[in-house]
């Protein structure tokens, strides 16, 4: 909690406020000088490099990946980033710039994908050309957008977040039994949605008379251009008057109407917005796949673009395309075993590395870390020789015992072998479970006594990471982007390229 | 629509047990409010995070009736065996629910007001898909059903009108639960010093309350009914899984919401209503587009009645 600029009204942990001194004045110097460490001076270089080449460098990389590599995996996450990107920066512009948590976001996407599928599939057999298709689709999702954000002239904050979540809830339903509905003459066994199996068989794009293909290489290509145009004029937008009034209404909408800022008109105007980013993303999603599904378009979703907007920090253009990339490319090597852990022993270690001053502290936390493992895999195998007889996982179902690797954590790990005829009580769960306790511990002592409890803490927690989530990407990969959330929130509200704002009471 | 209507419009056996469906749906609906409201009067807070914590109530009370061999070999009597399993979930979902609040809400007292609500969403999903982690997606079954030969759901009363013993219970025990805290609310001292901060919470701190503590005890509470909603949830409708808690979680908080935000009575009215019309709804309307048709009407009342049935109209001084 350490990292981020202090507010007047926080409470600074241990040093008591003292008698005289005004803190805010006090650590000015602090909030000026910025972050410190590596991150902070990349922050700083970033901030001194002009956005647009930032930004060309960014589409430059992304469109010619797919020409550096022949690996269909790569082009993939490739497409599926730009993708959320797109969807991010849409997302941004309701909540980063005008404040309003709009939690229907993913309706707008759902719409567009349904849109395109209906106007360009064989599902009515209309077929149009995509430069027909595309206009129609964002115009329609803007006026959904328009549609949707009606409430906001008449509620806020929580209520416009549940009322929105209603929207969700209501497309989710109207989607996935939308297969009895025979509207506008559709084949009676697939109705107008196509029900829980979807639409297939959608149209790719094809522009000036050549069609793309369904490989992902076309895709990048089809996103890259979205996220240019709209990237561009975001970044004018967010400069211009329409900006301004936006980030006025943010922060205190009674005071920007006060100002004579049409503030209903504005809130209207920011949700449909990035509707129209969020239905060309969706239209790009239903030729890509060549199919729109109900499932794609739920809760899940939300979260993740949410802790992509929130992790780069929301309002910054380029914080939220920096938090789409590492969220979705953190969540594509989390399914791999070998990436994953490869990537949960570099964090702790990148972690340790960054927080543990001076240095005495780091090594004998480490070194503790060592003991620890290595005495209780020798007590463990002295009980029973079995408890330590276990091999390590490096694939879904495939094993190993071999290996430099496997042989160092066999040694420090307590590697039970055999399976548990009950799921409900293996010790990847308990273990788990006392890791989050021991974590929220941990922000609670100070001194001495956290870097002791920091030992069993990490060690229990690459226990429950090698007995059982190693090989749960499914379920281990959401529940980081709740982490994320609760985390960053907590530690640093504005994301971590955002401007800490301060908070007049 | 092309549905026919293969009922009796006129049937009054329909009628009641569709009543009395609805009545229990909404008594549970109406257990879950109550932490809703609660905790949004106090810290205006809406606690996204709610919904989870009766999911987790449910697991709790299914792994300590199991453990008691529930349903075919129960160690006690049937009364007993109900005590231990919604005091277990009572007690985890206080401790959850306070553990919550220290830890992903404290910290956020002083932050713009959309941090909280973020920070409540990550919970939410953060609880889920650790339920998903430990206990696996599928749902479970409480199997009340092979109780004492389904003792629990031979149907009593006259005539048409006939319910089951348990629907009875969780109707029952809801007015308790709801009297009991309306008693903890009105005339304890913690209760006086939980409606002082929900009216002001400077002033009540000036005044010598210890708003972190009333805070705390307000979360303790709000859970502990969310556990046992979530206990009697699987006695009465056997199923229970990790998604449980989300559309519950939401249809509760707008049953706060129309009962009017920070009222006892009104929440539990709120439950009561949104649990009848969602029967209602599937029973006499439309089952597969029950959701669309509720969330409709629910989006209407927020926006033309969004102070509740019993609210009063706050006006904003700034």
């Amino acid at each position: 909690m350490s990292e981020d600029a202090p507010t007047p009204g926080e409470e600074s942990g241990s040093t008591s406020p003292q008698i005289g001194i005004d803190e805010w004045v006090k650590r000015s110097g602090e909030r000026i000088a910025g972050p410190g460490g590596v991150f902070g001076g990349a922050v700083r270089v970033a901030g001194r490099t002009p956005r647009i080449l930032l930004l060309a460098v960014f589409i430059g990389f992304a469109c010619v990946l797919p020409l550096l590599t022949s690996n269909g995996y790569v082009i993939g996450v490739d497409a599926d980033t730009l993708l959320y990107v797109l969807l991010a920066i849409g997302l941004n512009v309701a909540v980063g710039w005008a404040g309003l948590l709009d939690l229907g976001y993913i309706v707008y996407y759902g719409f567009g994908a349904y849109l395109y599928a209906e106007l360009s599939s064989a599902h009515y057999n209309l077929h149009w050309p995509t430069w027909q298709s595309v206009p129609v689709v964002v115009a329609f999702t803007v006026l959904l957008g328009f549609v949707l954000a009606l409430p906001s002239r008449r509620l806020r904050g929580d209520y416009l977040a549940i009322v929105t979540l209603f929207f969700l809830q209501m497309f989710n339903n109207f989607t996935t039994n939308g297969y009895t509905l025979d509207w506008f003459g559709a084949p009676t066994e697939s109705g107008l949605t196509g029900g829980p199996t979807g639409i297939n068989n959608v149209d790719p794009f094809r522009v000036f008379g050549h069609a793309l293909t369904n490989s992902p290489t076309d895709y990048v290509w089809a996103a890259a251009a979205g996220i240019t145009v709209v990237a561009i004029l975001f970044t004018f937008v967010n400069r211009s008057r329409t900006g301004r009034a936006w980030r006025a209404l943010r922060e205190d909408p009674l005071a920007a109407e006060a100002m004579g800022i049409p503030v209903k008109w504005l809130m209207l105007l920011a949700v449909a917005v990035g509707a129209g980013v969020a239905g060309y993303a969706g239209a790009v999603n239903g030729a890509y796949y060549q199919g729109v599904f109900p499932d794609t378009f739920m809760f899940p979703l939300l979260i993740t673009i949410y802790a992509m907007v929130i992790l780069g920090g929301a309002g910054s253009l380029g914080g939220v395309i920096f938090g789409a990339v590492t969220v979705n490319v953190l969540l594509e090597v989390l399914r791999t075993p070998a990436h994953a852990r490869w990537i949960f022993y570099a964090a702790l270690l990148i972690g340790l590395l960054a927080k543990l001053r001076p240095w005495r502290v780091l090594a004998a936390v480490l070194g503790g870390l060592v003991a620890f493992g290595v005495a209780a895999n020798q007590i463990a195998g002295a009980i029973s020789a079995k408890a330590v007889a276990g091999p390590i996982a490096v694939g879904p179902t495939a094993y190993t015992k071999h290996g430099f690797f496997a042989t160092l954590v066999r040694h420090w790990m307590i590697l039970p072998g055999g399976t548990y005829t009950n799921a409900d009580y293996k010790p990847g769960n308990y273990a788990f479970v006392a890791t989050i306790a021991l974590v929220l511990a941990l922000t609670l002592v100070k001194g001495w006594k956290r870097w002791a409890l920091l030992v069993p803490t990490l060690w229990l927690a690459a226990f429950a990471w090698e007995t059982d989530l190693v090989n749960q990407a499914p379920t281990v990969r959401p529940l980081f982007l709740g982490v994320i959330l609760i985390v960053l929130m907590v530690m640093r509200p504005a994301g971590l390229f955002g401007q800490s704002r301060v908070e007049v009471v | 629509m092309s549905t026919v209507l293969a009922f009796d419009f006129y049937n009054w056996h329909f009628f009641f047990a569709e009543l009395i469906n609805g009545l229990t749906t909404g008594s549970l609906y109406a257990l879950i409010a109550l932490g809703y409201t609660m905790v949004y009067g106090v810290l205006k807070l809406l606690n996204f995070a709610h919904g989870d914590v009766y999911m987790i109530g449910a697991f709790i009370g299914y792994f300590v009736l199991n453990a008691m061999g529930w349903p075919l070999k129960p160690i006690m009597p049937l009364v007993p065996l109900l005590l231990v399993a919604f005091a277990a979930a009572m007690l985890g979902c206080a401790a959850l629910g306070v553990t919550i609040e220290r830890f992903a809400y404290r910290p956020l007292r002083n932050a713009p007001r959309i941090a909280p609500l973020i920070s409540a969403l990550g919970v939410s999903f953060f609880l889920q898909q650790t339920a998903v982690l430990l206990w696996q997606a599928n749902p479970r079954s409480y199997a009340t059903y092979s109780f004492h030969n389904a003792e629990l759901y031979h149907p009593v009363g006259w005539s048409n009108f006939r319910f089951s013993y348990i629907q009875l219970l969780i109707i029952l025990s809801t007015v308790v639960l709801m009297l009991a805290l309306s008693f903890f609310v009105w005339k304890t001292r913690t209760g006086k010093a939980m409606r002082a901060v929900s009216v002001d919470p400077e002033a009540a701190s000036m005044m010598g309350i210890d708003v972190d503590r009333v805070i705390m005890v307000t979360f303790l509470l709000g859970s502990a009914l969310a556990g046992a909603a979530g206990v009697m949830t699987g006695i009465a409708f056997q199923t229970i899984g990790p998604y449980m808690g989300f559309g519950a979680g939401l249809k509760a908080f707008t049953a706060a919401v129309v009962g009017g935000i920070g009222n006892i009575g009104g929440a539990v009215l709120g439950g009561l209503l949104i649990g009848v019309a969602e029967t209602f709804i599937v029973g006499y309307v439309t089952s597969g587009f029950s959701d669309l048709v509720l969330y409709s009407v629910l989006v209407l009342f927020m926006l033309f009645r969004s102070t509740g049935i019993r609210g009063v109209a706050v006006i904003q001084k700034v």
